[in-house]
């Protein structure tokens, strides 16, 4: 089937300033409108608008068989959304928190990443799980995870993070055309944070990293909630003398790393930031890419600036918990004084 | 609990019998089974209950209904005898190449011919079906040939049919999952609008009695109940899940739950490919007119091992298996063509010629299955660009001319 159109100049609107919940919001209406077959499913997605009120007008504009308050199952939401997309329809489900996606993960694992290798390309598995993720929002536990590498490891899913309005109306768009099942993890501590959007201006390919700001002193990597926190972090180091390059890495699987392997010549140093726990992470990943491929470039080792690897703490010790611009900093005088 | 209560077997309570297994000796490794899977295994002989709905006995007596009395020829019935017989002998054929080593594995379906036929042959072309794993009788149903279904015991692919073409998904290991899609495929067909008249279209999710205990399960039957789903919950229940009794996942008769959902479930007799059709028949028609979900539980009998993997004996009684023997669901076909006088001794003839060519052809074709090349593993994994499985792909690729290379300079050059 033709995947929905995304590229629609908007002649009316030229920029708005928009946040990243009204982005995500925008792209929504955009696919239902543009493809029949898009559906948006979920706990409380549909009258209420959803928890973050990303789904917010969508029930009311498209009706109850296109937005669909679900039964709270996260394994049903997402076991249906398999039969469905076998069904024809592209599925755009919505996990209400992070934390709650494991009842979900053996539909995800057993059968939304396999059925399009299982049939050898007879079935297509177009759904997109939407999940708010991070932490920085004062809440109890299990709302505030970094689940995003489980994922990654897994064959046949693609995963991609959105860091600002602009990428989070582009992104959803081109994940709910994209053939292939996304996981597309949503930063809610930045929900409220705002940006220009110029529909006009075309989107690049979803599966790519981007270099933000550029700079010659470091390379700093992260995505998702993160890249706010690595661009003041770049702000406060330019007070020091150091311009450092901030690369959006947008796509954690796959890794489109030829951005940061360029970088990495051209500085000789890495940062890599998440807010997920370092073992067996997105960011060990990196790492272990940019050793490979840029060896000979490297002036310091690769350091990572990650939460710990312990569950997430009460939200009383977040701030100690998620990765600031201090320890950004910290991080990178360290790798200068190698 | 103390480390070494693991290693100690846990005495019997003081005035309790003796279990099977011999004093000193690890409950979990004993070979004999249980007092407990003993009496489970004496139940499950059970007839079925005064609910059970059956059409044919086994003795091959037609049993007169008013509620469900189908509309079958005999040319119908003959070819229901001609199905059954056929799939049970490219079942026994799978499990003998399994034996032979032709095949990793085998998962055998003998003894659940009816329920499959019956369910199967109750299909409407507009319909779909959701197997588990051993469903070998409803392929046959949907137009797959029987070697189709090789290529996943002999490790060379995951399942070869196109699902979509022909209505029949592919299999589904993980215990259970299969029932969540099926109701969501039904979600689909109903928000489609192909749901509501006598063209209506259905859904049928198989799966056994164990996987009655997984979530998924009990979602898929929510989900289908609060979205009106057109889909059938066909249970086989036959009776054990590898060694594990059907009183290790219920206390109540499974057709039971439904009722806890809101909908109608129905006990049929799944060694009665007569009651098999005729209830699936309904069940489906009450779906596509929009009356469903249903769950319908065949009460039937896994004859032969969970899989070639498994060993039968290590927990239950031959006695309960020659009990279920009498109840065979050819047997009491084959008689019943008999005693109307609808088939005769050059029509079972022909039909066991066929099987023979059947078994001949599929054991050729397994013999002759090659394993498919090192590209393969990367083949399909997403349906758009994955730069990285590329770049793997080339990788190894690589890798092995390597070794073409050496060959090629060992056998031609000077050593």
């Amino acid at each position: 089937m033709a995947a929905p159109t995304i590229e629609r100049p908007d002649t009316q609107v030229r920029t708005q300033t928009i946040t990243i919940a009204k982005g995500l919001n925008m792209a929504l209406r955009a696919a239902l409108e543009s493809d029949p077959k898009v559906l948006v499913m979920g706990e409380d997605v549909g009258k209420l608008g959803g928890v973050f009120r990303i789904t917010d007008g969508l029930q009311k504009d498209f009706g109850e068989q296109r937005v669909l308050d679900t039964p709270l199952a996260e394994s049903g939401i997402i076991g249906t959304a398999v039969g469905l997309a076998m069904r024809g329809f592209r599925p755009v489900c919505e996990i209400q928190f992070d934390g709650f996606i494991f009842p979900g993960f053996d539909q995800i694992v057993s059968q939304l990443s396999k059925l399009h290798y299982r049939s050898q390309g007879k079935v297509k598995m177009p759904v997109v799980i939407r999940v708010p993720f991070g932490g920085g929002i004062g809440a109890v536990e299990h709302h505030s995870e970094s689940p995003e590498s489980l994922f990654a490891h897994v064959a046949g899913l693609k995963v991609v993070s959105c860091s600002n309005p602009v990428d989070a109306y582009w992104m959803l768009q081109q994940a709910i055309a994209c053939d292939d099942p996304v996981l597309f993890f949503e930063p809610k501590r930045r929900y409220w944070e705002k940006g220009e959007l110029d529909t006009t201006v075309r989107p690049e390919p979803l599966f790519r990293s981007r270099v933000l700001r550029p700079g010659a002193t470091a390379t700093v990597v992260g995505y998702g909630p993160m890249i706010r926190t690595c661009l003041d972090a770049a702000t406060a180091a330019e007070e020091d003398g150091h311009s450092l390059e901030v690369i959006d890495l947008r796509t954690l699987s796959p890794l489109d790393l030829g951005p940061v392997f360029e970088s990495v010549r051209r500085t000789g140093r890495l940062i890599v930031v998440s807010e997920a726990p370092a073992e067996s992470s997105i960011t060990s990943e990196v790492v272990a890419r940019v050793q490979q491929e840029c060896f000979y470039s490297l002036e310091a080792p690769v350091l990572r600036v990650t939460g710990f690897d312990t569950p997430y703490p009460p939200s009383k010790l977040e701030d100690d918990y998620l990765p600031d611009l201090d320890r950004v900093l910290d991080a990178v005088d360290r790798s200068l004084a190698w | 609990m103390s480390a070494e209560h693991w290693t100690r077997p846990t005495p019997p309570e003081p005035g309790a019998p003796a279990s099977g297994s011999s004093p000193g000796s690890p409950a979990a490794t004993a070979a004999k089974p249980t007092r407990e899977q003993v009496i489970a295994g004496l139940r499950a002989t059970s007839e079925g209950g005064a609910e059970l709905v059956q059409l044919l006995t086994p003795e091959g007596e037609r049993v007169s209904r008013s509620d469900f009395d189908p509309d079958l020829t005999s040319d119908d019935l003959r070819g229901m005898y001609r199905d059954m017989v056929l799939v049970r002998r490219a079942d026994r054929e799978g499990n003998a190449l399994q034996r032979q080593g032709q095949l990793g594995i085998w998962v055998p379906l003998l003894g659940q011919e009816a329920a499959q036929i019956g369910a199967g042959r109750a299909l409407r072309p507009q319909d779909m079906a959701f197997p588990s794993y051993r469903e070998h009788g409803v392929a046959w149903c949907r137009g797959i040939d029987p070697t189709e279904l090789l290529g996943i015991f002999r490790g060379t692919d995951h399942g070869s049919w196109d699902p979509l073409a022909t209505g029949f998904n592919l299999y589904t290991i993980v215990i259970g999952n299969q029932c969540l899609n099926a109701t969501g495929y039904a979600m689909g067909q109903r928000f489609e609008g192909r749901v509501g008249d006598d063209d209506g279209a259905a859904t049928i999710a198989f799966f056994g009695d164990g996987a009655t205990s997984q979530g998924d399960v009990h979602e898929a039957m929510v989900w289908s109940s609060v979205y009106d789903a057109p889909v059938v919950f066909f249970c086989q229940n036959n009776q054990w899940a590898i060694s594990e009794p059907l009183e290790r996942q219920t206390r109540v008769p499974l057709y039971r739950r439904a009722s806890g959902y809101g909908f109608p479930g129905i006990r049929v007799d799944g060694n009665d490919v007569l009651a098999s059709y005729a209830v699936t028949k309904w069940a489906l028609e009450e779906c596509r007119h929009g009356n469903g979900p249903v769950l319908i539980e065949a009460f039937t009998y896994r004859m032969d091992a969970h899989t070639t993997s498994d060993d039968p004996t290590r927990y239950r009684l031959a006695d309960e298996l020659e009990t279920w023997k009498l109840k065979d669901p050819i047997e009491r076909l084959r008689v019943h063509l008999v005693r109307e006088k609808v088939a005769d001794q050059d029509f079972f003839d022909s039909v066991d010629a066929e099987a023979d060519e059947l078994a001949a052809r599929y054991r050729e074709f397994c013999f002759s299955m090659a394993t498919p090349p090192p590209e393969r593993i990367f083949s399909e994994s997403y349906a758009e660009a994955s730069p990285p499985v590329e770049a793997q792909r080339e990788e190894y690729l690589r890798y092995l001319e390597g070794f073409a290379d050496q060959q090629a300079s060992a056998v031609g050059g000077v050593r």
